[in-house]
Parts: C-alpha cells; sequence; structure tokens
C-alpha cells in the first residue's frame, strides 16, 4: 500500500475531525508508515485544515515522532539519569560521529538510524543502548565505535548473500 | 468601569481591559516584545512585567485584566531589574554583530538593552549556529536573531492566514522555521513582509537589492529608469524621523534625480493605466457575461494567495499586470524605441512599500526574450539607506517633478497606495465608461474607513453594482469563502490588498507598528486626492496620448500582450 493509500485509510476513521485529532492522527501514520513523511504531513494539514509548518511543529515538540524512515540497524542510546551520570552523552556522540548522523536521523545508505530515548529501565546496565531491541550494557565511548562496526560487517554479510 | 492606582496615580479603567491598555491610554509607557496591536496577547516575554500589590510575583501587562482597587508599580526596582534581566538572557545567546545587521539602529532588543542600561554581559548562553535563510527573493531570514516573541508566527497565521512559519522544536531547541526546515521559498510563504514589520531584531528582513542598483548606477552603458509607487512619498519621510502623514514625492523625486537616475517616472501614472485596462475589464466581463465577481491583481503576494489556496479562483483573478509591471513593460517597449535604446541596456528600478514586489518582478510571466519588465525592486526602506549613503538632505531639497511622458498622474493612481483607493479608482472610470458622465461626487466615504473590509453597492447607470474591498489575506480568505458557501451573485468586483490597510502598511515600509501610523500615512492620501484637479484616470492626458500613439485601445492586442498576464496552480509549495 502506497503511504497515501494508507494516510487516506487513517484519516476515514476521523470523520469531521478538528486540529484537536492532529496527534492520535500523527501516531497512527507513523505507526503505519514508520515515520512521517512530507507527503503525509501534507495530506494530513490538506485535511485538517492545518498548515503543514503548524503540524511539523507540533510533531517536532513530541520526541516521539520522526521524519525518516528507521535503518535496518535502530540504535537507541539511553538519556536516563542514570546513563546520563555514567556518560551516555559521549557514548551518543561517538555514535553521531562514526554514523555522521544525529538524533532522529537515518544514514543515507538506510543502514542505521540513531535514537536519543529516555530511561528503558536498565539502570544497573547504564549506559546502555539496544540496537534493534538488543541491548548493550556498560558502554565507554570506545564501544560505539567496534558496535558500528560489527553491524556494518554484519550488514555487509548480509548484502553479499542477497 | 472601575478604578486602579498607577504608581499612585489614580486612573480609569474598563473591568476586562488589560492593564497595559490602560497603562498606553494613560501615558505610561512599560516596554513590550511579544506584543502586537490587535492580535491576542501571549504574555510570552515577560517583558511588560508590573508589580501588584498583594501579589508576590511579577505579573505580565499585556495579558493581565484590570479589576477595582488594584495599585499597581510599573517602575519598581523589581519591575526594572527584572526586565533588564530578561534582555541580558535574551542577549547571552544572541549573536554580537549589531553593526553588520540590517536592524542595526532600529532593533528593538539594541533599544532595551541601551534604554534599561544593559552596559555588562553577566550571562554567557550557548550560541548555537544555524544557516541563513536566503532561497526566497523577497526576505531573508537569520533564525540566529530570532528570540521566539512569536510575532512573525501569528502575523502570519493570524492576519494573513498563511502560517508558512511557526515554532519548531521544544525547549532550547525551539527555533521559528518552515515546514520541515525547508528555505522559505518552497513554503506556503506569499512573501508579503508582514513578518519583517514585526520583527522586533534582524531575524525576517527584505532581500536587499541596493548593490544591484548602485552598480547599475555606476555603469555609463546602462540607461538606469525608475519608478516609485503611490504610497512611497508618503511613508518615506519617516525614515528621516518627520512624524507619519508627511508627503515629500517632490523631495524625492529631486533626491532620485540625485543618485543618478536618468529618468524618474511615478507608478501613479502606471496606476491610471491599470484602471484603464481594469476598468474596461469589468465593464466587459459586467456586459458579456465574463467570470464574476472580478478580482484586482496589483497586490503579488494576493496574487500567490490565490494560486496557492484557490486555483478554481483564478478565472475571477484580473489578468491586468500591477502597475509596477506595466509600466516596467512600457519602459522596455515603446520608451525603449523611442529614446532608441536597447531594452537589454535599459536597467529599469522600481520603489516599492512591498517585499513581494520582488518576487512579482522575477515571476517567468513577467521576463520576455531574457528582458524583465523589471529588474530590480527596492523597498521603502532601501530607498532611504540608500538616500542616506549618499549624503542627500532630503528636507532641504528644492522639489522636482517626474521626468515625462510618465511622470503625470491622476489622484485616482495616487490612491491606489491605500486600502479602498484601487476600488474608488476603477469605479470612478467605470461609471465614466458606462454612462458617459462623471460621478456628482468622487468619493465613496463606505470604501474609505480603516476596516479590514468594506462593502458598497451603487448604480452604474442601469447597472447594479456591488463592491467589495478587503485587505489582510484573513479577511479575504473569509470573504472568498463566504461567496463560495453561500454563493455570493451580489459582488462583482473586489479589491484585495495583501497587507492590512493596503500598501501604505506594507512590508517594504518604514517599520512603525501602530495604527494610528497607518491612518497617518492613508489620511495624506485622501488629502492629495481632496486637493488634486485631476482626480480620474480616463482624464490623465499622457494615458491617453499613450493609447493614442502606441497602444491602440484598452485591452486591445497590444495591451493585451504588454499589460496582462496568466497566472498558475501552485501545488509545489508546502502549504
Amino acid at each position: 500500500m502506497t503511504t497515501e493509500a494508507k494516510v487516506t485509510a487513517i484519516l476515514a476513521r476521523y470523520t469531521d475531525a478538528k486540529r484537536d485529532a492532529l496527534i492520535p492522527i500523527l501516531q497512527e501514520v507513523q505507526e503505519a508508515c514508520g515515520y512521517l513523511s512530507k507527503e503525509a504531513v501534507i495530506q494530513i494539514g490538506a485535511y485538517l485544515n492545518l498548515p503543514t509548518s503548524k503540524i511539523y511543529g507540533v510533531a517536532t515538540f513530541y520526541n516521539q515522532f520522526r521524519f525518516q524512515p528507521v535503518g535496518d540497524y535502530h540504535i537507541q542510546v539511553c538519556r536516563g539519569t542514570a546513563c546520563h551520570v555514567k556518560g551516555s552523552s559521549g557514548v551518543f556522540d561517538r555514535f553521531s560521529r562514526d554514523l555522521g548522523i544525529s538524533d532522529g536521523e537515518t544514514s543515507k545508505d538506510g543502514k542505521f538510524s540513531l535514537e536519543v530515548v529516555s530511561c528503558i529501565g536498565a539502570c544497573g546496565l547504564a549506559p546502555v543502548i539496544a540496537v534493534n531491541g538488543e541491548f548493550h550494557a556498560k558502554l565507554v565511548d570506545d564501544d560505539a565505535t567496534r558496535i558500528v562496526k560489527t553491524y556494518k560487517k554484519e550488514a555487509a554479510k548480509k548484502g553479499e548473500q542477497k | 468601569m472601575c478604578h486602579i492606582e498607577i504608581n499612585g496615580r489614580v486612573a480609569k479603567a474598563k473591568v476586562g481591559e488589560t492593564l497595559l491598555e490602560v497603562l498606553r491610554r494613560e501615558g505610561v509607557s512599560v516596554p513590550t516584545l511579544c506584543n502586537v496591536e490587535g492580535l491576542n496577547p501571549t504574555g510570552a516575554c515577560r517583558m511588560c512585567v508590573v508589580e501588584v500589590e498583594g501579589r508576590g510575583n511579577l505579573v505580565p501587562s499585556c495579558a493581565f485584566p484590570v479589576s477595582d482597587g488594584m495599585k499597581i508599580r510599573t517602575h519598581s526596582a523589581k519591575a526594572v531589574q527584572a526586565r533588564k534581566t530578561i534582555v541580558e538572557l535574551l542577549l547571552s545567546s544572541h549573536p554580537d554583530d549589531c553593526n553588520y545587521c540590517a536592524r542595526n539602529g532600529n532593533c528593538e532588543l539594541q533599544n532595551l538593552a541601551a534604554e534599561l542600561g544593559v552596559r555588562q554581559r553577566r550571562y554567557l548562553g550557548k550560541h548555537k549556529k544555524m544557516k541563513v535563510d536566503v532561497a526566497n527573493p523577497s526576505l531573508v531570514r537569520d533564525p540566529e536573531k530570532c528570540i521566539l516573541c512569536g510575532r512573525c508566527v501569528r502575523v502570519c497565521e493570524e492576519i494573513q492566514n498563511v502560517g508558512a512559519i511557526d515554532f519548531i522544536g521544544r525547549g532550547s531547541d525551539s527555533t521559528v522555521g518552515t515546514a520541515f526546515n525547508e528555505g522559505l521559498n518552497v513554503s506556503s510563504c506569499i512573501n508579503c513582509g508582514q513578518c519583517s514589520l514585526v520583527c522586533p531584531t534582524g531575524a525576517l528582513v527584505e532581500k536587499r537589492s541596493i548593490e544591484d542598483v548602485m552598480t547599475a548606477l555606476a555603469d555609463p552603458k546602462k540607461y538606469v529608469v525608475v519608478q516609485h509607487a503611490p504610497s512611497v512619498s508618503v511613508t518615506l519621510a519617516e525614515e528621516f524621523g518627520v512624524r507619519p502623514g508627511t508627503d515629500i514625492d517632490p523631495q524625492m523625486v529631486a533626491a532620485l534625480r540625485r543618485l543618478g537616475f536618468d529618468r524618474v517616472f511615478d507608478t501613479s501614472f502606471s496606476a491610471d493605466l491599470t484602471i484603464m485596462e481594469e476598468a474596461t475589464e469589468l465593464v466587459t466581463r459586467l456586459t458579456g457575461g465574463g467570470v464574476l465577481p472580478m478580482m484586482t491583481s496589483c497586490s503579488p503576494g494576493w496574487i500567490k494567495f490565490v494560486e496557492q489556496y484557490y486555483p478554481n479562483m483564478i478565472p475571477n483573478l484580473s489578468t491586468c499586470k500591477s502597475p509596477q509591471q506595466m509600466l516596467g513593460a512600457i519602459i522596455k517597449s515603446f520608451f525603449a524605441k523611442r529614446e532608441g535604446l536597447n531594452p537589454k541596456d535599459i536597467v529599469s528600478v522600481s520603489i516599492m512599500p512591498c517585499t513581494a514586489k520582488k518576487f512579482e518582478a522575477g515571476r517567468s510571466e513577467m521576463i520576455v526574450d531574457d528582458v524583465p519588465d523589471v529588474d530590480f525592486v527596492l523597498t521603502t526602506r532601501e530607498l532611504a539607506q540608500l538616500i542616506k549613503m549618499h549624503g542627500i538632505d532630503i528636507e532641504n531639497l528644492p522639489g522636482e517633478t517626474a521626468d515625462n511622458p510618465f511622470g503625470e498622474r491622476s489622484s485616482a493612481g495616487k490612491l491606489f497606495g491605500g486600502s479602498g483607493g484601487v476600488m474608488e479608482a476603477a469605479i470612478r472610470t467605470a461609471y465614466f465608461m458606462v454612462t458617459g458622465e462623471e460621478m456628482d461626487d468622487l468619493k465613496i466615504p463606505a470604501l474609505r474607513t480603516s476596516k479590514g473590509r468594506k462593502e458598497a453597492k451603487m448604480k452604474v447607470g442601469e447597472l447594479e453594482l456591488g463592491v467589495a474591498v478587503v485587505s489582510g489575506l484573513a479577511n479575504a480568505r473569509k470573504l472568498l469563502d463566504e461567496i463560495v458557501e453561500e454563493q455570493r451573485t451580489d459582488i462583482h468586483f473586489i479589491e484585495v490588498m495583501t497587507c492590512p490597510g493596503g500598501c501604505v502598511s506594507g512590508g517594504g515600509q518604514p517599520i512603525n507598528l501602530s495604527s494610528e501610523t497607518v491612518k497617518a500615512r492613508q489620511k495624506v492620501l485622501y488629502k492629495l486626492d481632496q486637493q488634486e484637479v485631476l482626480r480620474t484616470s480616463h482624464q490623465n492626458p499622457a494615458v491617453a496620448r499613450l493609447y493614442k500613439e502606441f497602444l491602440g485601445k484598452p485591452n486591445g492586442e497590444k495591451p493585451h500582450r504588454l499589460l496582462h498576464t496568466t497566472y498558475v496552480e501552485r501545488t509545489n509549495v508546502l502549504k
């Protein structure tokens, strides 16, 4: 199904919707499409009679919305209190440097995406990250580089098999 | 009615009005930043805080309703200190480049820092590097200079109903920006520049063409002509400290000559020309079953608005080019031939109250065989800068008149500078075209109020004519929706000016936010009309001569090729 069809199907459930329906619609669209594309935002704006700038403004206010599809490897860096105290900002910066992307972004080849999340409930393992749900515990900055290398290798292998 | 005490003096106040309104009326000045006259208060910046007896914390006077017996102190040590701290905090993350800023000397933040005696840097905030958005033909957006007061956002949304910009992000990462942080050029921005009028700093300014014009003036191979819009002569003086409501047309013409322009023409002349074309078009539509209501096409922000939001109503737009473009086209054709000049050697400059005119001049419809009708557009503000740069003492210049053959104007053409003016001018001529007689009274009082929307009904010969005048595009949108939904057929002609009040408060005008200023500017235009002998476009001898020598008949073949245009539906903008 195309993005347009998916969004149309969602909007069909919001008859006579006004601007207060914006956030639930955005959540559903992200759920269905994986992210909020320009096309989707324009379509929602036309339906709710809201400027795209307003929708983008609302969506960027919340951490939960993203504007690029997630990568094959979705890296979530915990920035809860414990992780922060234990140096997660350095870990994040290393990921960001190595991958050339920032929070909420996806690498150009579509392989990696990076996201800062608040506490993921593993404070004992701080600083902790999750890659596609798989946890990596008690990291130092260099671990980030190592992890990126490992997954890059894995991705390359998968590519060869294809 | 109730009584409150301001700094120990008793003052009358209406229950429900805000403290700030009372203070302003009582002549007590409290600084504001986020407040915009006519829009709901947001209380966001806290610059206007005052002390209210019995309350522990300071209250923002812009958003605080009065109540009986309230005792307030506007300039207590606590209030003044709080304001000063706010300014210091705003400055802490502000770029220190005042000397290089377009608003140097005319910046609210700079003024506040001076007024409140900020002499020391007490806070050092994180300085975020952000890209300057230069992609728009009319406006430059520098987010680093933004103090997040939100005035531009509210004007764009509430006055213009466009919403090209909004607050993006959260907390300390907030910026004012476009959807998906794109350039303004692909946003729904209609280039009106009202944001640049309300911006307290240099975060939103017009795109400068001063250097281009100076280069042209210095090039001996170029023949540089200039035209000036009807409203510029009644606002320019403000840039030189003269009070609003002063016409300096003769001095301005003299100044333009001293700047080195080879010819100085008056856009009010081509406003008369526009009226000849537009009134003819109106009469043809009225009598020939054309698309009605016809809508004016002088205001380029409004044109883009229709192209974006009401593509179905494009056939309602008059096909007439705006006066700027008409004169541009005539200069590069008739005038060039008459003077034996190659159109490519002519540099056509226009002085406009408007930032959207810069966009209009660059529209592909306005460029024929690589020769644009108009090469460069300067706003009133830019002209003032150019005059100051060249040491011209404009106030003490002996007055001069504009050049022939495009210097003569009727006061109808001059009225184009304010909301309702195009309509009055058009009716004067349409009346004559239909009846063969002049109107008894040329003035139409119903169209001269300062309201955002005006309507009038009148008899023109056998025709029953219904007209509407709107300014500010939120008002335009309301009217269009009404016409579509209620299928109103009683309105035949609509004048729309993008900026509230018309060109006198255009986005390129001197920055002065009070509504009294706009009224004063408008009043001069009416005064000029009152004093004028030549008050209708069809009586302008220079216009008649142009038709005789060159154009033929209004709406004829040549006028259609040179003076009329087409519009496009805009689907590729982030609206």
